[in-house]
């Protein structure tokens, strides 16, 4: 039993991993709020102040939008470190997920700062609803990930 | 800016002393210290204006913030006053001589040769402190303080009633009468309610410059106010129409407020001694407490006697019938009933619907499901108000404003029900309107008022299919099934006039007193036994050769009941593209028809009930306005019909001021018209409603002053000066641009307008914040003077760059604090700094049938912007002027979203193409003197059940169901697809309501409320007979636009071709018991697929003619943007012939007599040499002649001997002194007079070289890349059968 630079690896995407759980649920929330919106503030806030609600809400869409960015980085970077590490498997697993996002992110709607979505037309229907169904996916994937990993890093740990 | 002309005001006299002396004399601190201190006056006289304005200062901090990173400093005096007094010591730029007064660069690129000798470093400090003066005394509120004399009113804590002074009397109504219920508790708020309401009958729309005028209360006829029932100290009740406009007959709303205060005064409470004064002023006008009914007939009104003064009186003969009611009633509805089966798209992923199971419902179900209405929620629930807290302040979002407004409508619970009515208003039927409508049929005409287009053709032939509703279903009880109305149907086709008008259906409903006896008789009547309607009647269109009517075609009318379709909203205004909404998503899918919305909502109406009321009843849990379609389910309750919540009635809406009678909710205007406007209070204000700010950004490279734009423009700037919608407080400024910004002092008192000059287009600035808007009233002399020079200052400059985005980006600094309007002129593309562009277009690829590129933008700056300039309440208008290629599609993107619009003139030139010079002279008039609303929200709300899905048109989508509008104007459409989420199997109406929240141009906060109610059925067959296919084509090609931008253009087409393969297939395997092989359509849906084709040879969608990309974005820009009537007839085009026009079948509109050729259909063959042809494209009119057209018709109507004579180039119709040019004249006029941009005429010979632009238009024809009709429809036959 050893602590390989492969262990290593588990070892830090398992904590990336875990970001990235929350990082998809602030997506969801977002995403749901946005769309959510129109309800009643009566109704959504009895106890709150609407204002103050909604001051804070928005705060935390736009905060949720920014986090793609770091996201994919987060991502792309324990792919390349299982790479190094030549976790084959593992890699492979997770050549989808980059290959969508490297996707995603070449047919963003043209924009000059960083960033995935577009103000006006993030309110399309057809397009909230994608985002929120990439959202689920992508916690559900992140959820998956995080179990192997933690299986990946025992397996490593003790196979070596 | 400053105080409106002849105010009372010390400090407008006080502050130009320091000006004038700055531009006369050497000047120099003054010029910066000078309105500091003497503005400061202003608010401290006025109270505090700028606590209520936070957002303006920080923009204005920013410009001396710039001012300290300026290398050259320290010189601060120098830098300001220097170039003020030594006129034409700027070095570089050549031209200044010509410039009217002095002109001075800016800015450190080269630092100015004129700063000769200042030594960079800091002045940092001088600034430092001129800025403080600049944030607080510059407000742009703050020399308006005696409009909204003072800001305390508005944070609506402030119980003082702050006396308005005389000027204000327009908007600050209900905030005075709001701030000072609370305080007197008057026992019969409802009685004392001010209350006015009006119409306006102003008949030509189009052709009228409709800016708010409030021409004031001229022409009343007072009537000695009459106290109401209970003890009351007044109401109003004003009734006034103005010939001259169209929708804003509020006299003085002010006036109620105005006794308010004055009964506060009196009652001894504690108004400031200093406001009586005021308050006196705005009681004084002595119709407070009067009826003032005025009608000044319109000037087409020739058909009916112009209204007389509606008697407002105690005993009113005629309800208050609103335009919509007679143009419903009056339109022979072509199709109506039906059966017919449908099934979904072929295309999900672009119609966005997925197809899902199929479910019918037996009718039985729907019987039951109808008791529904009757069946009220004995919901007290009104027992739980959460009173939201007075929002004024909130944070950022005028909807809030808007939610929040009203709640204290619902506090009212106890007062004497009417038990007479009680049950009869249980069953939801309007008794009262049952005998209303009934028995005044005949006022209800007579009052109608002239909409010339509708009555025109109302009286002329009427479409074949009669309309088939005769069953009148009283409102809110069953409406058991929805097919009774179909079997009625089945009129003998030779009626074909329908019933075109009211009395018929009016009525109707006596026939049938009782709701028992109703629903009893129309109980196990079922659609398959009835006739087919004529909307379903199914039509072989290979075979069909005249599918056109000849005759125009009329939105389809609800099958509703007679009540309820009078009251509905007029189709000019809302529209649906199935009449009749399908109860589950999965019959929407079967049938595979879009549905949505068209909305024209600030159209110009020539008649609009007015509503100012203390509180805005509306439902309480989706801020639905009430409308004609709630339920009453006793005296003190209404159930909302979007979310059906039970809502209180507050007191005093229980009193009619109209009648004048108490415990008549159900007779209040707003129950009576599905259009409304109310006046707003102060809670649906974020800040004081804003001024009319224009700016004008003119492009004055070499390319624009080649292009000669700039003396059409001044020319019409000078001829509408006067009529630009505003009031006193209006401002408006100029900037132009090449490669340097200049900016226009214009401060009254200066001898001559400044030009100042910035260079720095890399971090613009603007050189003085607060004279560069004025007011449009004290520096109109300055403004006149700069507008006759302008055109004439750049003619020599060799400038060929264009700093577009740093122009605009000054643009957004200088409107910021107020927000307003920005008018852009470009004619070419940016080449400079910010949002430059470079030339996308390859020539090569215009005709390419494969794909096309570079639809959408190529950078975001100007999408960026115009959110921006959202934000900030300012909406771009561009016009682009140009030759070349100028990348439309990334310049369009600033007025898209910032909800402006654009105007696109190719090749435009003064004189080598006067044509085009006609077009943009026209447009501006329009332009510049049509209606507008600042600082608008729209929201659309829906029955539960449905839900939003997308929207088109030009503006920022905030929330699912709210679209920020900076500005709204008349011409603006919108669109909105629907979604069924959930299946409204227990409903049989559902709902739709805008309500538009604007700040007019005279600075009052208004509220527009469309509703329009639409029946649900249970079978396809009813689907298919109520599609609206103009509606849906309209739509249609919403969806197209945006699918060719974000797919590609091929796609596109190839889902419009869908849609019409989609629905005809699923109808003919469904409905229809024809052979496969014939292809067959219903007669609602017969001109599907012409419209289609059209849409696939419009500009915008065609492949495989040469189109420049600009013109194809200009398209599809306008299809976006342009409400229903204007882009069906950019669609397909009207073609009449007119060398034999003759009277028969005629109108009269004012006292001119409009021959009525009938529609040609759009092809070749109709084509005769021997005939000439006007087709009417919307924008633009041509006229064909033939070459063997008859030599009477050239020289009695052309004036020229004969065919050769004739030049290649007219735009104009002679005056002749014949029959036939009176003829032809007076049609093209009334054609002209019936749309708000007036086209323009060109003349094609046959044989000239611009005929192909005329042929392009004939869409039925074949041409090198594209089907015929005929093949079309062979096409579409072969894809049904694969």
């Amino acid at each position: 039993m050893a602590f390989t630079f492969a262990a290593f690896c588990y070892m830090l995407a398992l904590l990336l991993t875990a970001a990235l759980i929350f990082f998809a649920i602030w997506h969801i929330i977002a995403f749901d709020e946005l769309k959510t919106d129109y309800k009643n503030p009566i109704d959504q806030c009895n106890t709150l102040n609407p204002t103050v609600e909604k001051l804070k809400k928005i705060k935390r869409v736009k905060i949720a939008l920014k986090l793609v960015l770091p996201e994919y980085l987060i991502h792309a970077f324990f792919c390349v470190m299982f790479l190094c590490a030549a976790e084959w498997l593992t890699l492979g697993l997770n050549m989808p997920l980059l290959a969508y996002h490297i996707w995603r992110y070449m047919s963003r709607p043209v924009m000059s700062g960083p960033g995935l979505y577009d103000p006006t037309t993030i309110m399309n229907a057809d397009i909230l609803a994608y985002c929120q169904k990439e959202g689920w996916c992508k916690l559900a994937f992140y959820l998956l990930a995080f179990f192997y990993y933690l299986y990946g890093m025992i397996y490593v740990l003790v196979s070596s | 800016m400053s105080a409106p002309a002849g105010s009372p005001h010390p400090a407008a006299g006080a502050r130009m002393p320091p000006k004038l002396g700055g531009a006369a004399s050497g000047l120099a601190p003054p010029q910066q210290n000078g309105p500091a201190p003497s503005q400061m006056q202003v608010p401290s006289g006025y109270g505090l204006p700028h606590q209520n304005y936070m957002a303006p200062s920080g923009h204005y901090s920013q410009g001396p913030g710039k001012m300290t990173s300026l290398p050259l400093d320290n010189q601060c005096d120098n830098y300001y006053s220097r170039p003020y007094t030594v006129p034409t010591q700027n070095v570089g730029t050549p031209s200044s001589a010509n410039q009217p007064g002095a002109q001075q660069m800016y800015g450190r690129g080269p630092p100015a040769s004129h700063m000769g000798g200042s030594t960079p470093g800091s002045i940092q400090g001088a600034l430092a402190s001129a800025s403080h003066p600049y944030t607080s005394a510059s407000q742009p509120y703050s020399s308006f303080g005696n409009r909204y004399s003072s800001p305390a009113t508005y944070s609506a804590s402030s119980s003082a009633s702050q006396g308005y002074p005389s000027t204000c009397s327009h908007y600050p109504v209900s905030t005075v009468s709001n701030v000072v219920y609370p305080n007197v508790s008057y026992p019969s708020l409802p009685a004392s309610e001010p209350y006015g309401q009006m119409f306006t009958s102003q008949s030509a729309p189009s052709a009228r410059p409709v800016n708010d005028s409030y021409s004031g209360p001229s022409t009343a006829v007072t009537y000695p106010s009459r106290p109401p029932p209970p003890p009351s100290q007044h109401h109003h009740q004003q009734q006034q129409s103005h010939s001259g406009y169209s929708s804003v007959p509020w006299s003085a709303p002010g006036l109620p407020p105005a006794q308010d205060n004055l009964i506060r005064n009196q009652m001894g409470s504690l108004a400031p001694a200093n406001n009586r004064p005021s308050n006196n002023e705005n009681v004084q006008p002595p119709k407070s407490s009067s009826i003032v009914s005025t009608v000044l007939p319109g000037p087409s009104s020739t058909r009916m006697p112009p209204a007389p003064s509606h008697p407002v009186g105690p005993l009113p003969s005629a309800p208050p019938t609103p335009e919509q009611m007679q143009t419903k009633v009056r339109f022979p509805g072509p199709s109506h009933a039906g059966c017919g089966k449908w099934r979904l798209n072929r295309d999900p992923g672009l119609w966005g619907t997925c197809i899902g199971r199929m479910r019918e419902r037996p009718p039985e179900k729907f019987a039951i499901k109808g008791m529904q209405y009757g069946d009220y929620v004995n919901n007290q629930a009104s027992s739980t108000p959460t009173p939201l807290s007075s929002a004024s302040d909130d944070e950022e979002e005028e909807d809030e404003d808007e939610e929040a407004g009203v709640d204290s409508s619902s506090t009212t619970s106890s007062a004497s029900p009417l038990p007479n009515s009680y049950d009869a208003l249980e069953g939801g039927s309007y008794p009262d309107m049952h005998s209303s409508s009934a028995s005044s049929p005949a006022p209800d005409r007579a009052s109608e008022p002239n909409s010339t287009l509708a009555q025109a053709l109302s009286a002329a032939p009427a479409p074949t299919a009669p309309h088939p509703t005769k069953v009148a279903k009283p409102f809110g009880y069953g409406y058991p099934t929805l097919q009774p109305a179909y079997q009625n149907a089945a009129p003998p086709p030779s009626s074909g006039g329908g019933h075109p008008s009211g009395p018929g259906y009016s009525g109707y409903p006596q026939h049938y007193p009782g709701v028992n006896q109703l629903s009893s008789g129309l109980g196990g009547l079922s659609l398959q036994s009835s006739p087919q309607p004529e909307s379903l009647r199914p039509v072989n269109l290979t075979q069909e050769k005249n599918i056109l009517p000849p005759t125009p075609i009329w939105a389809p009318i609800p099958n509703l009941s007679a009540e309820l379709s009078k009251l509905n909203c007029s189709p000019d205004s809302f529209r649906c593209t199935l009449t009749n909404i399908p109860q589950t998503q999965a019959l929407l899918n079967k049938a595979k028809l879009p549905l949505g919305l068209l909305l024209h909502p600030f159209r110009d109406l020539t008649q609009l009930p007015v509503i100012t009321s203390n509180t805005i009843v509306r439902c309480r849990s989706c801020r639905t306005y009430i409308n004609p379609f709630v339920s009453f389910i006793d005296q003190r309750r209404w159930k909302c019909n979007l979310c059906y919540r039970v809502n209180d009635v507050p007191e005093e809406f229980l009193y009619n001021p109209l009648t004048r009678s108490y415990g008549e909710p159900h007779k209040r205007p707003e129950v009576q018209n599905s259009t409304v406007e109310f006046i707003a209070s102060s809670d649906y204000m974020l800040r004081p409603p804003q001024p009319a700010v224009y700016l004008f950004v003119l492009d004055v490279s070499h390319n624009a002053v080649e292009a000669g734009y700039l003396s059409v423009l001044c020319q019409s700037l000078l001829d509408n000066l006067d009529k630009l919608p505003g009031d006193s407080r209006t401002r408006i400024g100029f900037m132009t641009f090449d490669s340097t910004i200049h900016f226009y002092n214009l401060q009254e008192g200066l001898s001559q307008p400044q030009m100042l000059i910035v260079s720095d287009i890399d971090d613009v600035f603007l050189p003085t914040p607060d004279s560069l808007l004025v007011n449009l009233h004290e520096s109109k002399e300055l403004i006149k003077d700069l507008l006759n020079a302008l055109p004439n200052m750049f003619i020599n400059t060799r400038e060929t760059h264009s700093a577009l985005g740093p122009a605009l980006q000054a643009a957004f600094k200088l409107m910021s604090p107020t927000g307003g309007r920005v008018s852009v002129f470009q004619t070419q593309l940016p080449s400079l700094g910010a949002g430059l562009l470079q030339s996308r277009e390859d020539p090569n690829q215009r005709s390419s049938t494969k794909v096309v590129h570079h639809l959408g933008p190529a950078t975001d700056f100007y999408k960026k912007l115009a959110l921006d300039c959202s934000g900030q309440q300012t909406a771009v208008d561009l016009f682009l002027l140009s030759s070349q290629y100028s990348d439309l599609a990334s310049l369009a993107c600033m007025s898209k979203y910032s909800a402006g619009c654009i105007f696109y003139y190719p090749s435009f030139h003064s004189t080598h193409n006067p044509s085009q010079a006609e077009k943009l002279q026209k447009d501006l008039k329009r332009y510049l003197t049509r209606k507008i609303g600042f600082e608008a929200v729209m929201r659309i709300r829906c029955t539960k059940g449905l839900s939003m899905h997308t929207f088109h048109g030009n503006f920022f989508v905030r929330s699912t169901d709210l679209l920020s509008l900076a500005n709204i104007n008349p011409d603006a459409g919108f669109a909105v697809q629907l979604l069924i989420e959930e299946s409204l199997t227990d409903t049989s109406l559902v709902c739709f309501q805008t309500a538009l929240l604007y700040t007019s141009s005279k600075g009052e906060r208004r509220i527009r409320v469309h509703t329009l109610c639409l029946p649900v059925v249970s079978s396809l067959a009813d689907v298919y007979a109520g599609v609206d296919v103009q509606a849906a084509i309209c739509l249609l090609a919403n969806m197209a636009v945006d699918r060719s931008v974000s797919s590609s253009l091929s796609d596109a087409r190839d889902a419009l071709v869908n849609a019409v393969v989609d629905p005809l297939s699923a109808y003919s395997s469904v409905v229809s018991s024809v052979p496969r092989s014939t292809l067959t359509a219903p007669s609602s849906l017969k001109l599907l697929p012409l419209y289609v084709l059209a849409l696939l040879k419009q500009k915008a969608f065609r492949t495989g003619t040469s189109t420049r990309l600009d013109d194809r974005v200009y398209a599809m820009c306008q299809m976006k943007s342009q409400p229903l009537v204007h882009l069906m007839k950019m669609i397909h085009p009207n073609l009449y012939r007119i060398d034999r026009l003759t009277d028969e079948g005629a109108i009269h509109v004012n006292d001119r007599v409009v021959p009525q050729p009938s529609l040609q259909k759009l092809s070749a063959e109709k084509l005769t040499r021997e005939g000439a042809f006007l087709m009417d494209c919307g924008s633009v009119f041509y006229i064909w002649i033939g070459k063997g057209c008859d030599n009477n018709f050239i020289e009695n109507v052309l004036g020229y001997p004969d065919f050769a004579a004739v030049p290649p180039k007219m735009t104009h119709l002679p005056e002749l002194d014949t029959l036939s040019s009176e003829r032809t004249r007076s049609f093209i006029t009334w054609l002209r007079d019936n749309r708000p941009l007036s086209p323009v005429l060109h003349m094609v010979k046959d044989e000239s070289p611009a005929k192909t632009e005329f042929f392009q238009h004939l869409i039925e024809d074949r041409t090198e890349a594209a089907f015929s009709y005929y093949e079309f429809l062979i096409h579409i036959q072969q894809q049904i059968c694969k």
